[in-house]
């Protein structure tokens, strides 16, 4: 399945300055792998936690929705979605 | 000889300008979080901020925040819609100095942004705005228009 991803600022660097890529995969998980694969940097942003899940300070929305609110890294994705990745806005 | 490097332009907002009536709605959030911190996000165009979006802290913690993550969507989407740009974020700290902790610094992933901080220690709120960029902290000033 063909997606779009929406990459932001602070991982453009990785993906040679596109501010958006193509990839595939059935679900969010093999998305966020291939792009790990391809663009080996960007692993140590989006790989997944040491629990399996996403990584505390990434949110990722497929179209409208908010992953952690669907099934997180085994949310289905389809022709045509697009993945969106924005770094959280945290601090103490 | 060979010239210096240009010194790349810094990212982002010089200074962020708040009409009063935002610049309260900030700190009414920031009290409203107590005994948390409190946190939100910033959109407008240039240095002036248009639109204050409150947040949830998904912390819910005195000592740190996380703006919820489906408020940080809806912010930036309805900041697109309204043609504007993401500015900065605002968070609160409770009782220190309204600088930026290890932890603002090591989780500013947003190097273009403004970073506002109230602080909440004193008699009075406090407002102070920085850029964070690569570890390196620079105060921007915090203009709040009288209208």
């Amino acid at each position: 399945m063909a997606v779009e991803v929406r990459l932001p600022t602070v991982l453009r660097p990785f993906a040679d300055g596109r501010s958006s890529v193509d990839s595939d995969g059935a679900t969010l998980g093999d998305v966020l792998a291939d792009l790990c694969e391809r663009f080996p940097p960007m692993a140590d942003q989006i790989s997944p936690s040491d629990a399996g899940d996403l990584p505390r300070f990434v949110n990722v929305y497929v179209n409208d929705e908010d992953v952690r609110y669907l099934d997180s890294l085994a949310t289905k994705v389809d022709d045509g979605d697009v993945v969106s990745i924005l770094p959280a806005v945290a601090g103490g | 000889m060979t010239a210096d490097p240009p010194t790349p332009a810094p990212r982002g907002p010089r200074a962020i300008r708040l009409c009063r009536a935002d610049a309260a709605a900030i700190v009414t959030h920031a009290r409203a979080g107590l005994p948390d911190e409190a946190c939100g996000l910033l959109a407008g165009t240039g240095e002036r901020v248009e639109v204050v979006y409150p947040a949830a802290n998904a912390d819910a913690s005195p000592v740190s925040y996380r703006v919820e993550s489906r408020d940080q969507w809806h912010a930036m989407r309805d900041a697109e819609a309204r043609g504007l740009e993401m500015l900065g974020g605002f968070h609160s700290h409770t009782h220190s100095e309204p600088y930026p902790s290890a932890t603002d610094v090591a989780q500013a992933f947003y190097p273009d942004w403004a970073y506002l901080i109230v602080g909440l220690g004193g008699a009075e709120p406090v407002l102070r705005a920085f850029r964070i960029e690569s570890g390196a902290i620079a105060e921007i000033p915090v203009l709040v228009d009288p209208e």
